[in-house]
């Protein structure tokens, strides 16, 4: 399935059982140099519109939300030696977490790549 | 007016430009009911010669500790500060400088800054130090606050040897942020029992040593008992020249050190502004208040040094700061960085004797005086006294006599009955044969 | 999502100058770290040799060596005057910092703080030595209650935001003893982050309000967000784009109507000494800097001064120590106990007294101006933050339109649309023509800003150069000169520095280096 996006700019992408979330390309190229990713611990419960992650660049911090009800599965561990992933690979290598949403229909009504593309556009 | 640069044609030819009739229209925005059409009831201007007077006059009234026999401490500490310390101060570019946010034309504060937190990490024994608190006490608080972050937990304990005044700002923080803390009574003794208040709850134990009363804690079994249960030690000092003679809290298994920088560099002025130390370990830097200052390279491949770790900071994370802080102590900190510079570590451990040598001369002094006894086994340079009768009375006598002879405990702990016979006692390089005999001899009298 | 991002790691330069041996260039020595200079057989202090005693150190006397090395006089002298010569300072040129307030700092304030009577007295020493220190403290509250029109003064604070926390802990008592549990706090969303930041550290919620298309907070804009769970509202004034906020009073009235206290921000006070009084505007609590209105110096970070007034309602809660000014003087309140009946202080917050040797300084200032002084010096900031904008309202972009403000003039970065120059570029350039850039990408409200605060010392001369040289600049970029402005500061100690670097792999002191190992087979 590909990617849903948000309006505070996260990517949600179902993958079997599990979602993947992070965040897009045009989060990154606003954020700058990402220096730190605050990540949730593994067993973390949230509920939609919690703070999942807080990723930081020297000048600015931003909160990650996530966009449905799930638990934190795992993640990625790799952000913490190179957090410059994020800038990199922002939609691949440069996820945040692996969630189990409570109902995967519930990222039904986010955007599209298409939608979320004209959206950005706006901005 | 000499501050003043404009004349009355400048102000004329700069209204004229901006457009205006008067300065008045340029305030128009404020109520005009409001708007203050005399002059504040206040006297006028002075010349340089009048403000000498007036604050000269103030400050002749004060009896400066430098002045007669001198054994004041409880947290400030009267040293010898060397005279290049205080002229680099006034340089220009130190004193008139901001905070260094363009880094490429505040490479003097930064490269300081860096050799600041070395010397206070490498002082303390631990991996990272910042950039300095406003002082000792509200570095106290800071920590108490971070490591409640670290552990999730909400209680601190706290040792009956902590600074009263200390225990005081770490208790209106707590309270006001609905955090709980378990203070032991105060221990002049330093026989408390410490780690039996340990408990599953407890985010941190914060052991001040040397104590208020002087006695050296042995922080390591407090240490281990504090991380067994999942909580961290907070280790306090209020005399920094004490390091250069005892073991390092950062040896001892200290998870936060945090203390009062003042004997290095900064005179007593009356309680401000003095310079916090703060130090921690790597792994919890992200969690540390205050500025930080880091090593980098700029465009053309040379070492510099930038402010960093920022984003912890209240510029960026607005209400999901690790602390509302804004200023570090920057002069302060400058001053300890000189006078460090020219003490050196072997300066730093002459210095530590000579105090300790001191303060060891003067209590074998004091406890020959009939009636007076010295409660501390272990002390550094400031120990406690037990005195017959009311202790406060007695300092004011001796302060009659022309001896500042330390400070009665009673002055802050008024509530404790208890502790009114007790005078803590202080004891630096300062002080020579004269001044020992001297205060054994006022004693005499005044008893 | 914060759309401030910019670049943080520096492209590589051009061409270089010509090197030389050392690295210096004439007068801008390369100097290393004390680390790497000093030893640890060297000292520049001669410390007498210890009196034999019987130690009473116990088994905690230090076991291993400190790492600090040493220096002797003329080397540490060296050292640090050499590392002065990098900074820029308010001695050598303008630095219109907005919201800083960098006027002068005279050097008489420097000689009273050093006046043995005010420098070599300990907090604690018998109150009775040191009367004419508590008389200092008593008048320079005197001095700022009479210019704030206030009923109480809390000298304590160590800094300003220190006098934030402190002024909104006195309101959370006050509620508190009214039995009353409000727990949010409205904050502009123009404040600076001090403000949030001690509202959250204190255990209330913020809630943002936003200004109107004029930068101004709108009473609507507040009333709606008004109720019975409001504790207060914090509000700059003038606010942090250079303007006063007009409606200040109806602000005023509705939060006390509604129950709750308005603390205010005393950053910019500078524009409105002896012009206004706050407490006449209905503030119940404001912290004062005296290291921005009150030319304490900067000191490359601090030490500052934040004391807090009080209305009527929130004198009781000052935490201790205060003075109590009496009949025939002044008394000094150092606990609770001694505080009586009459006060309810919330505690304390710093141990010792506050920063005297700041209040001595704000003293000798404040005698040195006087009401007629201060007042001029009211006038001169505003006059000269308007002259600058006058001087570049027809190249530089203003976000609430050509309309006169207080002590600083805010620019927004539509001006460089287009250029290939962000404010960021445009300022390092400024570095390069001898000025310290104005303050950047604050307040939030608004995109790119430039904040310019001149203050009341700056000649006019001063002020034609430096807006001659923005101007200067503004055309260059227009002109499509980027690339002066993106390889700046080319003339600086060090170029651009790499800021991503320092965070990614943060080096916070000396390490000795490592000799190279060879990996074991």
């Amino acid at each position: 399935m590909t990617a849903r996006y948000t309006r505070d700019h996260e990517w949600i992408r179902i993958d079997g059982d599990y979602a993947y979330l992070g965040i897009s390309q045009y989060a990154q190229e606003q954020l700058g140099d990402v220096v730190f990713v605050e990540l949730p611990e593994p067993g973390k419960k949230l509920a939609k519109g919690d703070v999942a992650a807080v990723v930081e660049s020297v000048k600015a911090a931003s909160e990650v939300f996530t966009p449905a009800d799930a638990e934190v599965v795992a993640v990625n561990t790799a952000l913490t030696d190179t957090p410059a992933l994020v800038n990199a690979s922002p939609e691949g290598d440069g996820w945040f977490m692996k969630l189990k949403l409570a109902r995967p229909a519930d990222i039904d009504g986010l955007m599209d790549a298409g939608a979320y593309k004209s959206f950005t556009e706006t901005l | 007016m000499r501050f003043l640069p404009h004349d009355d044609a400048d102000r004329a030819a700069m209204l004229w430009k901006i457009g205006v009739p008067s300065i008045d229209a340029l305030f128009a925005d404020i109520p005009a009911d409001k708007r203050l059409n005399g002059l504040l009831d206040l006297p006028l201007a002075k010349s340089e010669i009048e403000v000498e007077r007036i604050l000269g006059r103030m400050a002749a009234r004060n009896v400066p500790a430098g002045s007669g026999p001198f054994f004041v401490g409880a947290g400030a500490y009267r040293h010898h500060v060397p005279a290049s310390v205080d002229h680099l101060i006034q340089r220009s570019e130190f004193l008139t400088s901001y905070t260094p946010y363009q880094p490429e034309i505040a490479q003097g504060t930064l490269q300081y800054l860096f050799e600041f937190q070395t010397q206070v990490a490498n002082l303390t024994g631990m991996e990272v130090a910042n950039a300095s608190m406003y002082d000792g006490s509200t570095g106290t608080a800071e920590a108490v606050l971070m490591a409640h972050r670290l552990t999730r937990r909400r209680k601190a304990v706290l040792s009956g040897g902590l600074h009263p005044q200390y225990r005081a700002v770490v208790e209106t923080v707590s309270g006001m942020a609905g955090d709980s803390v378990t203070a032991l009574p105060p221990d002049p003794t330093g026989s408390e029992a410490i780690m039996a208040a340990i408990d599953a709850d407890t985010s941190c134990v914060v052991v001040q040593s040397p104590s208020f009363y002087g006695h050296l804690i042995d922080l390591a079994p407090i240490a281990e008992k504090a991380h067994a249960a999942g909580a961290l030690l907070v280790a306090v000092f209020t005399e920094a020249v004490a390091l250069g003679a005892i073991e390092p809290p950062g040896a001892q298994g200290a998870d936060i050190v945090v203390g009062e920088g003042q004997s290095i560099g900064n005179p007593l002025t009356f309680g401000g502004p003095y310079v916090g130390l703060f130090a921690t370990r790597q792994k919890y830097v992200r969690q540390m208040p205050g500025r930080l200052c880091g090593e980098t390279v700029d465009a053309e491949g040379r070492r510099g040094f930038v402010l960093t770790l920022s984003t912890r900071e209240q510029h960026i994370r607005r209400d999901k700061a690790t602390s509302n802080i804004c200023t570090n102590s920057g002069l302060c900190a400058l001053a300890f960085t000189i006078h460090m510079s020219l003490l050196g570590e072997l300066g730093l451990s002459r210095l530590a004797a000579l105090n300790h040598a001191n303060a060891v001369k003067l209590a074998e002094s004091l406890s020959e005086v009939t009636g007076v006894s010295v409660l501390n086994d272990s002390f550094f340079n400031e120990f406690t006294i037990r005195v017959p009768g009311n202790a406060a009375a007695l300092v004011e006598k001796l302060a009659a006599l022309g001896v500042l002879g330390g400070v009665p405990v009673s002055r802050l702990e008024p509530a404790r009955p208890e502790l009114a016979d007790l005078v803590v006692v202080a004891s630096t390089e300062v002080n020579t044969d004269e001044d020992r005999d001297a205060f054994v001899r006022a004693l005499e009298e005044v008893l | 999502m914060q759309s401030e991002g910019r670049p943080t790691a520096p492209e590589p330069p051009g061409a270089g100058e010509a090197r030389t041996f050392t690295g210096n260039r004439a007068l801008q020595i390369e100097e290393p770290l004390l680390f790497e200079v000093g030893r640890h057989e060297t000292t520049g202090v001669d410390v007498a040799e210890a009196p034999q005693v019987r130690s009473r150190l116990g088994r905690h006397a230090r076991k291993a060596p400190l790492d600090l090395p040493g220096l002797s006089e003329p080397e540490a002298m060296r050292h640090y005057v050499r590392l002065s010569q990098k900074n820029y300072a308010i001695d050598a040129g303008i630095y219109p910092l907005g919201s800083c307030t960098m006027k002068h700092n005279a050097r008489i304030n420097e000689k009273m703080a050093r006046l043995p009577g005010f420098a070599d007295i300990h907090p604690l020493q018998p109150l009775s030595t040191v009367p004419g220190a508590i008389e200092l403290i008593a008048e320079l509250g005197r001095w700022l209650l009479a210019m704030t029109g206030m009923e109480s003064v809390a000298m304590s604070p160590k800094a300003g935001a220190h006098g934030e926390a402190c002024g909104m802990m006195a309101i959370k008592a006050a509620l508190t003893a009214a039995g009353d549990n409000r727990r949010t706090v409205l904050v502009p969303e123009s404040a600076h982050g001090t403000n949030p930041a001690t509202a959250a550290l204190i255990g209330f919620e913020v809630v943002n309000v936003p200004a109107g298309p004029d930068g101004t907070v709108h009473p609507s804009a507040v009333i709606e967000r008004l109720g019975p769970d409001v504790a207060a509202i914090m509000l700059t004034n003038p606010n942090t784009c250079g303007l006063f906020e007009r409606e200040v009073v109806a602000i005023a009235d509705a939060v006390h109507a509604a129950g709750g206290y308005f603390y205010a921000d005393g950053a910019n006070f500078n524009a409105i000494v002896g012009k206004v009084r706050p407490g006449d505007l209905g503030v119940d609590a404001m912290h004062i800097n005296l290291h921005k209105t009150f030319s304490t110096p900067h000191g490359g970070g601090g030490p500052g001064a934040g004391p807090v007034v009080f209305s009527k309602k929130l004198a009781p809660f000052a935490p201790v120590p205060f003075v109590r000014l009496t009949a025939d003087g002044a008394e000094f309140v150092e606990t609770r106990r001694q505080s009586g009946d009459s006060a309810t202080p919330f505690g304390r917050i710093t141990a010792f007294h506050g920063q005297m040797g700041m209040f001595v300084r704000a003293m000798s200032y404040m005698l040195s101006h006087g009401a007629d002084g201060m007042r001029q010096a009211s006038e001169d900031a505003v006059l000269n933050a308007n002259y600058i904008r006058a001087g570049l309202a027809d190249l530089m972009s203003q976000p609430f339109g050509d309309r006169p403000c207080m002590h600083e003039a805010l620019f927004d970065d539509r001006f460089l649309e287009g250029t290939g120059v962000t404010t960021l570029d445009f300022a390092k350039a400024m570095i390069d023509e001898g000025f310290h850039p104005m303050t950047m990408y604050f307040p939030l409200v608004v995109h790119g800003a430039l904040l310019i605060e001149p203050t009341e010392s700056e000649s006019k001369a001063s002020l034609d150069l430096f807006v001659a040289t923005l101007r200067d600049l503004v055309m260059r970029a227009k002109r499509g000169e980027t690339e002066r402005f993106h390889q700046a500061p080319m003339l600086a100690p060090r170029r651009r520095l790499d800021e991503t670097r320092a965070a990614r792999q943060p080096k916070l002191k000396w390490e000795k280096p490592q000799p190279y190992v060879e990996a074991a087979e």
